[in-house]
C-alpha cells in the first residue's frame, strides 16, 4: 500500500485558499484534537484491558488526521456519519471525553446511556449521526442525509465515511449509484487503513489504480489524499464539499492512512498479518500528529512547551473522563424500555393505544 | 357520508392528502412516479405532486430504503414504496438495524419518522420468492411498528396513522385486496385516521371468535356465513388491523365472551403473529377458554406456484371452516 501517492507527494498544500485561512490558533486547535483523540484512546485501550468495558473497542490511534481535518472543514449544514471505528469522530465534532467515556464503561451519563456502546456514539446536535455497527450499513443513511439538505433546500453537504473493508458491500455501491444519479451533497470518505480486519487490501479488493477509482464507473469524481499531511486532507475534500454543496456533486475521496492496534482490541492476528516493520516505518515516518507538530513547529506556530501543555491537558481530560465514568451509575432495568419508540418516550396519544411491549 | 372505492384508491387518497398536509412528506420507490405505481396505487400523484414529492428509484432496495432512513433522521418523512414486501430480504440491515435501533442505540436522541408500505401476501401464484408474509417477523423487532389492513376505509385510515407516526411503520398491504371496493369516509366528513393498535370487530358473534388480520379478515367473515347458514354457529370476527402496537385489550374481550378462538393468519405455523397472540390468549385469558385455541396459517412449506393447489395452501374460508368444526 501507499502512504503518499506519487503523483502529490511533492505538492505542498499548506497554499490552498482554505489552509491560507487558518490561524496559529486553529493549527494549535487542530494539533489540539489529535493530540485529544490519541490520549482518550490510549486511555480506553488500558481501561478495556482491565476489563472496565464490554464488548469490542475499534481504536482510531494512526488516523486522526482524518477525522479531524475533515471534519474541521464543516459548517452548520454540514453533517457526519460513520461505521464502528467512530471515537475519532465524535472527538473532532466536539463531544466530551466524559460522556464518551461513560459509554464506554456502559454508563447512564454515556453519550448514549449506555444503550449503545463503543460502535454507536451520536450527537445529532453536532451533526454526528452515528456511529454504526454494520460494515457499510452506513453508507446509504449517509446519502440519505445529503438527500435531506438538498430536499430541504440547505446549502450543506454529508460526509459519509466507511473503511476499506466496506467497499465491496452491495449498500455501498447502492448508494453510490444513488448519489450520481440524484445528484446528492455528499462525500464518500475511505478510511483506507490497509486491512479489513485481517484481510489486506490485495487479498480482498479488485480495482484499477485506486479504491476511490471505483468511482468513475457511476460518473462520479473521486481523489486520492495522503492522509498523514493535515494540510492536504483539507485541501483536497475541501474541494469535494465545496463539488457538493454549490453543485450537488458527490465524491469519493480515499484517504490513506494507518492503524496502529488491531481491528479491534480483540483482534487475536493483529501482530500477525503484518510486519512490526511496517507498523514501526508509519509510526516513525508517517504519524499524522508527529508530522502535523513538526509542521506547525517548523511554521513558529508551536513550541515544545505548549505541546506538552497540551498533551498533559489531553491526558488529564482522558484520566478525569475515567474517573467521571468509574463514578456514574449504571443504568437500571427500568431504562431498559426507554428510547425504542419515539411515541412512547413521549407519553402522546398514539402510544397509549395498544401494546407496543411484549414482556410476560 | 362515505363513498365507495377501491382499496388502492384509499390508499392513494390517504397519501395525497398527507403530502398535501405535510411539505416533508415524500413517496419513493419503484416505479412510483412516471410509471403511476406497479399496481396504481399512486396513480396520478407524480402528475399532480411532481418530481420534487414523489421519486423514483432504481432497483436498489438496500440503497433506497436506507437513504430514505437517513433522510428520516434529518426530518423528511419519506413513504418508501416496495413493489413487494418480499423484497425486504435485500434490505433487511437497513430495515432492522437502521430503522429499528438507532433510536435506541443513540439513548433516544434520534427518530426515525418513516413508512415502507407494499403488499406482501400469496395467492398470486408468484412462487416462493414472492409470497412473504413478514408482518410477524418485523413486528418482533422492537423499535418497529406493524399494521396489515384488510378494507379500503382502514388502508386509508392506517396509511395516514402511519405517515403521522413519528416511530419507523411498516404498512402491509396486499395485492389480491387493491381490487376490492368499500366504504371510505368522505373526506368532507373529517380526517379519516385510524389509529395504529385498534382492533375492528368486523362481525359480532357468540358463539367463537375469529381472529385475522389481512386478507384473512375476508377468508373469515365469509367462513362465518357458512358457519351461521349451515352450521348454526355464530362466530365473531376480529380484524387485529394493527399488529405493533398490538389491541390486547380487544383480544380479550371477544375470546372472554365467546370462550373458544380460532387465530387465522397468513405466516407460517412456526411463530408469526398467530403464534404471539395464541400466547398472549393463554397467558391472560386461560380460564376463559372452552376449548384449545386453533389456528389456520399456510401451510408449512415454502410457498407453492402452482395455480391449481396454492389457495390451498392459504388460509380460506373452507379450512376455517373446518378447524372451527373441530372445537365448536
Amino acid at each position: 500500500m501507499s502512504f503518499a501517492p506519487s503523483d502529490h507527494s511533492q505538492l505542498d498544500f499548506a497554499g490552498s485558499p482554505v489552509n491560507q485561512a487558518l490561524t496559529a490558533d486553529d493549527k494549535i486547535e487542530l494539533f489540539r484534537k489529535m493530540q485529544r483523540i490519541r490520549r482518550f484512546e490510549q486511555s480506553a485501550l488500558k481501561y478495556y484491558n482491565s476489563g472496565k468495558m464490554g464488548g469490542f473497542l475499534h481504536l482510531y490511534i494512526g488516523q486522526e488526521s482524518v477525522a479531524v481535518g475533515t471534519l474541521s472543514l464543516c459548517g452548520e449544514n454540514d453533517h457526519n456519519i460513520t461505521a464502528y471505528r467512530c471515537h475519532g469522530h465524535a472527538l473532532a465534532c466536539g463531544m466530551g471525553m466524559n460522556e464518551l467515556m461513560a459509554e464506554l464503561f456502559g454508563k447512564a451519563t454515556g453519550c448514549s446511556k449506555g444503550k449503545g456502546g463503543s460502535m454507536h456514539f451520536f450527537d445529532p446536535e453536532r451533526n454526528f449521526w452515528g456511529g454504526h455497527g454494520i460494515v457499510a450499513g452506513q453508507t446509504p443513511l449517509g446519502l440519505g442525509l445529503g438527500y435531506a439538505l438538498k430536499y430541504k433546500g440547505l446549502e450543506g453537504c454529508a460526509l459519509c465515511y466507511l473503511g476499506d473493508g466496506a467497499v465491496n458491500q452491495g449498500a455501498y455501491h447502492e448508494s453510490l449509484n444513488l448519489a450520481a444519479l440524484f445528484e446528492v451533497p455528499v462525500i464518500f470518505v475511505i478510511e483506507n487503513n490497509g486491512y479489513s480486519m485481517g484481510t489486506s487490501q490485495k487479498r480482498s479488493s479488485s480495482f484499477r489504480g485506486c479504491l476511490a477509482q471505483r468511482a468513475e464507473a457511476y460518473d462520479m469524481e473521486w481523489d486520492l489524499v495522503d492522509g498523514s499531511d493535515l494540510y492536504q486532507v483539507r485541501a483536497k475534500t475541501h474541494i469535494a464539499m465545496e463539488r457538493a454543496r454549490k453543485n450537488h456533486q458527490p465524491t469519493v475521496l480515499e484517504i490513506a492512512t494507518y492503524r496502529y492496534y488491531g481491528h479491534s482490541v480483540a483482534d487475536a492476528n493483529a501482530k500477525k498479518y503484518r510486519t512490526p516493520d511496517e507498523i514501526e516505518n508509519y509510526k516513525q515516518n508517517h504519524d499524522p500528529i508527529r508530522l502535523w507538530q513538526r509542521r506547525i513547529t517548523e511554521e513558529g506556530v508551536l513550541s515544545e512547551e505548549k505541546a506538552k501543555e497540551i498533551d498533559d491537558e489531553a491526558k488529564a481530560d482522558a484520566a478525569a473522563a475515567v474517573k467521571f465514568a468509574e463514578e456514574s451509575p449504571a443504568p437500571t432495568v427500568d431504562d431498559i424500555m426507554d428510547d425504542v419508540y419515539w411515541e412512547t418516550d413521549n407519553d402522546t396519544e398514539a402510544s397509549r393505544v395498544g401494546k407496543h411491549f411484549f414482556n410476560d | 357520508m362515505s363513498r365507495k372505492m377501491l382499496y388502492r384508491h384509499a390508499i392513494r387518497e390517504g397519501l395525497d392528502e398527507e403530502l398535501a398536509r405535510d411539505e416533508n412528506v415524500v413517496i419513493m420507490g419503484e416505479e412510483v412516479a412516471q410509471y403511476n405505481g406497479a399496481y396504481k396505487v399512486t396513480e396520478g400523484l407524480w402528475e399532480k405532486w411532481g418530481c420534487r414529492r414523489i421519486v423514483d428509484t432504481p432497483i436498489s432496495e438496500a440503497g433506497f430504503i436506507g437513504m430514505g432512513v437517513g433522510a428520516s433522521m434529518l426530518g423528511v418523512r419519506p413513504v418508501m414504496e416496495l413493489m413487494f414486501w418480499s423484497f425486504h430480504s435485500v434490505a433487511f440491515d437497513q430495515l432492522v438495524n437502521n430503522a429499528a435501533c438507532v433510536r435506541y442505540m443513540s439513548g433516544g436522541l434520534i427518530n426515525v419518522p418513516i413508512v415502507m408500505r407494499g403488499p406482501a401476501n400469496g395467492g398470486t401464484n408468484v412462487g416462493a420468492t414472492h409470497s412473504h408474509v413478514p408482518e410477524g417477523l418485523f413486528a418482533a423487532f422492537p423499535g418497529l411498528k406493524v399494521c396489515a389492513p384488510a378494507t379500503p376505509s382502514d388502508a386509508k385510515g392506517l396509511i395516514k396513522a402511519a405517515i403521522r407516526d413519528n416511530d419507523p411503520v411498516y404498512v402491509m398491504e396486499n395485492t389480491l385486496l387493491y381490487g376490492t371496493e368499500g366504504e371510505v369516509p368522505d373526506p368532507e366528513d373529517g380526517d379519516h385516521v385510524v389509529p395504529l393498535g385498534k382492533a375492528d370487530l368486523k362481525r359480532e358473534g357468540t358463539d367463537i371468535s375469529l381472529i385475522a388480520h389481512g386478507r384473512s379478515v375476508l377468508h373469515a367473515l365469509e367462513a362465518a356465513k357458512t358457519l351461521e347458514s349451515e352450521h348454526e354457529i355464530s362466530a365473531e370476527v376480529l380484524d387485529l388491523r394493527s399488529i405493533r402496537p398490538l389491541d390486547q385489550d380487544a383480544i380479550l374481550e371477544t375470546v372472554r365472551k365467546t370462550n373458544r378462538v380460532v387465530l387465522v393468519d397468513e405466516s407460517k405455523g412456526f411463530g408469526g403473529v398467530s403464534a404471539m397472540v395464541s400466547h398472549i390468549i393463554q397467558d391472560q385469558a386461560f380460564d376463559y377458554l372452552d376449548a384449545p385455541i386453533k389456528r389456520v396459517t399456510t401451510i408449512d412449506a415454502p410457498a407453492i406456484y402452482s395455480p391449481h393447489i396454492e389457495n390451498e395452501q392459504l388460509p380460506n374460508p373452507k379450512r376455517i371452516v373446518e378447524r372451527v368444526l373441530s372445537i365448536a
